[in-house]
């Protein structure tokens, strides 16, 4: 009986919670991903554009809310998310257009092109906090809870709780299907293909009369998309603040980088590794030990790691890839 | 009028000049190979060709029309097809996906010319779901090549397509490019491997410095004691 | 902006205008908001040229891009606290020993580890690697927490830390550069000789950690609880001492002035004139890099990575010195702005503004050359302040022509994020129109 309330544990406060924070780091690695393989640089604006998407996903579903629309047991949010995405992404075509199309012609070095994104990066920051302010917003509505504490101790009759939200379920599905569509895309479509083939090989690509405007345009139509949909799902899980989507830069950027920077699977593989890492090395494994270890009751709460490090996770295992496998566990691009 | 033309070019990358008057011409489903001394200008020629270099002077005809102002993009669209020395595949892609990427400008169903490709390079209908970067050198050229062959060319240019494979891998490349010409396809190889290269070829041109030392039939080129004794090593 | 992109365009009268710009600046501030308020700029736009001549090595002289400029600065901001406070009674003994035990049994096992994974070449070696760190991590937590327990227990609403060892303050300062430059070589050491943005990436983690453990750390310096009263470097005075002493307030009165405000004047100079010999020796020893074979090198390494390798150059060991270097400059201008603010506030450190605003300064006045480094500090720090300043009264105007409500209340609270887009802005701009910058390299 222990051993399944001590599995029940840490599926609790472990898988669930890492599924949903892995599905979220996955989403926002695969649009830095995307834009270092077509456009190649590391985009330092990637945190901010999540920001904005996500502050222009909550107007909207402010709006909604207004007007009396909402999407039953599901958030508002989700109702607002296509136009968050056509708003973000038509942002980064201008930012495109106003800036980045510069560097790309003159064929400027990828270290000026990071400067630059960090130009962006102020500027999208100060975008957001005009639009929505600095301080922390919950816009999750609908319902709250798909199992909550009650109903499991009811339906188990176990004496260990178990809650499933609503937000947590809602991630994982939507982020499932955005990979599937998003890998169907690149390997099954031909602008896909094409996209994939300007990534392998710029020259080869334009000789085969890939056209690179095309490429870039859907590149960060798709960034957009990710962005939004990543930062608003993790909105709806913990909750909008624009400073934390500056710092959820540096575990996005260790999830692409320990999959191997330009992969698509080792930025979704990477997301989970990151995010379980820093989950279970910042739990408090004291429950799960009594449980196990009948007869012991630990002393402190068993926490490796202070919840207050968890970006040192992402940072040591960044550290340890570029020590032992600078290319990433999937073999990433490296220019 | 030769079916390619590329009269008197002369131009470079930078301040100085690399080609100076170089003149080239193919005929119809003819072998044309250009040989010489490294840095005689061999590639830079083909780029020339293909429009990836900016001329001073000369003109390039290609099937009666003069070519010289177009992109290589809309070269590729008049019929031209280019496989570059290096990097001259989709290595994380298939080998099907980089046929496919060969056929991007067509918009009618290329499935024929894919099963043509596999013809011609059997090896390759075997390998077509391993990544064309896993291959070996001789096989990722006959990719490079059936890439280039997809838009249906009616010219194939080949940088150095035997650079770097074993001599086996060499003949076995050549009596394909034979098999291409057969076809009606016109072929412009530059190559280093020059005595077997133009015991293949209808016509060889011998570049030094640029410009044109000697032009005339393969056969003759190799007949030549003094082509024999600077340039083929004896 | 003019731009000339061709070295030797360059009027010698470009950088003396400049800096005579700046100061007609700083008068203006002094004339109308008062002499206090213009120190106070003038300070603090000190230490950032300091910070953006420790930039200027990274970025300017090598193409490095340092996206932790914060982390040292924090870092090196923790000498101050470590080396001029007074000690806390009794915090030594009880936890001291425990903690450098702790320390000493980390790094053995990281000692231990490394060697294991480099000198035997058996299998498992990975699982017995792993197995070194979960011991070691579990005897360093065995140590580390009773002692930090014991540490904060003692007097915690005004101690609860180590506390110093009551050193003058001007050591602290090279100091704080030391530790920065340890830390940059740790970072340096794994990033630096793999993709340019690689060690963009890992210094903007190094940063965060170092902060977080700056906040939560309260037996080094009290975490969120920050330290207050660190002492001021020789030889600046206190206010509260001076407008004690009959003579300074005699003298106050003599020129006509407020003793108070005197005594605030008097403070603001004596630290201005430390930091201007500091600022005047980084840039005059910069200089003096610059133009030796190793500074020429430098550059030849960031105009043409590729050949210069070829060259013979060892790239990667360059990068890390110039890297390193830059961070103990970051680090000491880190701990003088601690002795200038005289507390430690860890919750204060913001990348925004201590890491990419450096970058923009560096980049407005002149990638490469250290005058334009410090006069963009200066500059940049001037316009972000007033920025602040003028920000709300630019958003009142704008909303002036609005109805009182929701809309009018917004524009104008967004103001404060309006030096955001400026920066933002003004960066791209000169990235684009004038990647020379202001003073461009000679």
């Amino acid at each position: 009986m222990d051993v399944i309330n001590a599995l029940v544990a840490i599926t609790n406060y472990v898988i669930i919670p890492a599924t949903a924070y892995g599905a979220q780091l996955a989403l926002g690695a695969l649009g830095v991903t995307l834009v270092y393989s077509i456009l190649r640089f590391s985009n330092f604006a990637q945190g901010d554009t999540m920001a904005f998407g996500t502050g222009v996903v909550i107007l909207i579903t402010w709006g909604f809310q207004a007007m009396g629309i909402s999407f039953g047991p599901l958030p508002t949010a989700l109702l607002a998310l296509p136009f968050g995405i056509v708003i973000t992404a038509a942002l980064l075509l201008g930012t495109d257009r106003v800036v980045y199309r510069y560097y790309r012609v003159t064929r400027a070095s990828p270290v000026v092109m990071v400067m630059v994104s960090v130009g962006v990066m102020f500027v999208m920051n100060a975008l957001t906090r005009f639009l929505i302010g600095v301080d922390q917003i919950n816009f999750d509505d609908g319902a709250r809870f798909v199992i909550n504490a009650r109903q499991w101790r009811e339906m188990t009759g176990l004496s260990e709780p178990l809650t499933l939200r609503s937000t947590q379920l809602i991630t994982v599905i939507t982020a499932l299907i955005v990979m599937v569509a998003l890998f169907w895309f690149l390997n099954r479509t031909r602008t896909g293909k094409s996209m994939r083939a300007f990534s392998d090989n710029e020259d080869l690509a334009l000789l085969s009369g890939i056209d690179p405007q095309r490429v870039v345009t859907v590149t960060w139509i798709i960034t957009g998309a990710l962005a939004t949909i990543a930062g608003t799902l993790y909105g709806l899980d913990k909750s909008f603040k624009a400073f934390t989507y500056f710092q959820i830069l540096l575990p996005i950027f260790a999830s692409a980088v320990v999959g191997g920077i330009g992969s698509p699977v080792g930025a979704v593989v990477g997301g989970f590794i990151i995010s379980f890492s820093e989950v279970g090395l910042t739990y408090a494994w004291k429950k799960v030990a009594t449980y196990l270890i009948p007869g012991w009751e630990p002393e402190g709460l068993v926490q490796l790691l202070s919840t207050d490090y968890k970006y040192a996770v992402s940072f040591t295992i960044l550290i340890l890839v570029l020590i032992f496998r600078p290319t990433g566990l999937f073999r990433g691009k490296v220019v | 009028m030769s079916f390619l033309n590329a009269a008197d070019m002369t131009g470079g990358y930078g301040k100085a000049d690399i080609l100076h008057g170089c003149t080239l011409s193919v005929e119809k489903g003819e072998i044309a190979v250009i040989v010489g001394p490294n840095g005689a200008g061999k590639s830079t020629a083909m780029k020339a060709v293909f429009g990836m270099l900016p001329l001073r002077g000369g003109s390039v005809t290609f099937d009666g029309e003069d070519i010289t102002a177009l992109t290589p993009q809309q070269r590729v669209r008049k019929g031209m097809g280019f496989v570059p020395q290096v990097n001259n595949v989709f290595p994380t892609m298939t080998v099907e996906e980089n046929l496919e990427m060969g056929a991007f400008i067509r918009t009618d169903d290329f499935s024929h010319t894919i099963a043509q490709v596999y013809d011609l390079f059997p090896i390759l209908k075997e390998k077509r779901r391993q990544n064309a970067g896993e291959l070996s050198g001789g096989q990722r050229q006959q990719v490079a090549v059936g890439r280039a062959l997809m838009t249906r060319p009616s010219l194939l240019m080949l940088d150095e397509p035997t650079a770097g494979v074993s001599p086996i891998v060499m003949d076995e490349l050549f009596d394909r490019i034979i098999e291409v010409a057969r076809a009606g396809i016109s072929i412009l190889m530059v190559e280093q491997n020059a005595r077997q290269a133009l015991e293949i070829a209808d016509k060889g041109y011998v570049l030094v410095q640029g410009a044109n030392r000697y032009t005339d039939t393969g056969e003759a080129l190799l007949a030549d004691p003094e082509v024999r004794r600077t340039f083929l090593g004896g | 902006m003019s731009a000339s992109r061709q070295p030797g365009e360059t009027s010698a009268l470009r950088a003396p205008l400049f800096f005579a710009v700046l100061a007609l600046l700083l008068v203006i501030e002094g004339v109308t908001s008062g002499w206090n308020s213009a120190l106070g700029i003038l300070n603090m736009g000190l230490l950032s040229a300091i910070m953006a001549l420790g930039v200027n090595l990274q970025w300017g002289y090598a193409g490095l891009f340092n996206a932790g400029a914060m982390g040292f600065l924090a870092l090196g901001g923790i000498a101050p606290v470590l080396i001029s406070m007074p000690p806390t009674p009794g915090a030594f003994r009880a936890g001291g020993m425990g903690l450098i035990a702790a320390f000493a049994v980390a790094i053995i096992a990281l000692i231990l580890a490394a060697q294991v994974w480099r000198k035997l070449r058996i299998r498992g070696r990975g699982l017995l690697v792993t197995l070194i760190l979960i011991v070691g991590f579990f005897a360093y937590r065995g140590l580390f927490d009773p002692a930090v327990a014991a540490i904060e227990a003692i007097n915690p609403s005004a101690a609860g830390n180590l506390g110093g060892l009551g050193l003058p303050t001007l050591v602290s300062w090279p100091v704080g550069a030391l530790m920065a430059a340890g830390a940059a070589w740790l970072v340096g050491k794994t990033a630096l000789g793999l993709r340019s943005d690689y060690l963009a990436i890992a210094t903007l983690g190094i940063a965060e950690i170092l902060v977080a453990i700056l906040k939560n750390e309260q037996w080094l310096d009290r975490g969120v609880l920050n330290v207050n009263g660190i002492p001021r470097p020789w030889p600046v005075p206190y206010e509260i001492d001076l407008q004690n002493s009959a003579s300074f307030v005699k003298m106050a009165q003599g020129w006509g002035m407020d003793p108070v405000l005197a005594s605030t004047l008097l403070v603001k100079l004596a630290f201005l004139v430390l930091f201007l010999i500091v600022v005047l020796l980084l840039i005059w020893a910069s200089q003096m890099a610059l133009k030796s074979p190793w500074g020429r090198m430098m550059r030849a390494i960031r105009d043409n990575e590729v050949s210069a390798a070829a060259m013979g150059k060892n790239v990667t060991r360059r990068h890390l010195q110039i890297f390193v270097l830059g961070s103990a400059v970051i680090g000491l201008a880190g701990a003088m702005m601690i002795s200038l603010d005289g507390q430690m506030t860890p919750s204060s450190y913001n990348p925004l503004r201590y890491t990419f605003l450096i970058l923009v300064m560096v980049i407005i006045g002149g990638s490469g050359n250290n005058w334009g480094a410090a006069l963009g500090g200066v500059l940049i720090w001037y316009l972000w302040v007033k920025a602040g300043d003028w920000g709300p009264d630019i958003m009142t105007m704008i909303a002036a022509p609005f109805p009182d409500g929701g809309l009018k209340e917004h524009l104008v609270d967004s103001a404060a994020h309006m030096r955001m887009l400026v920066m933002g802005v003004l960066l791209l701009l000169v990235l684009r129109f004038s990647p020379r910058g202001l003073l461009p390299e000679k």
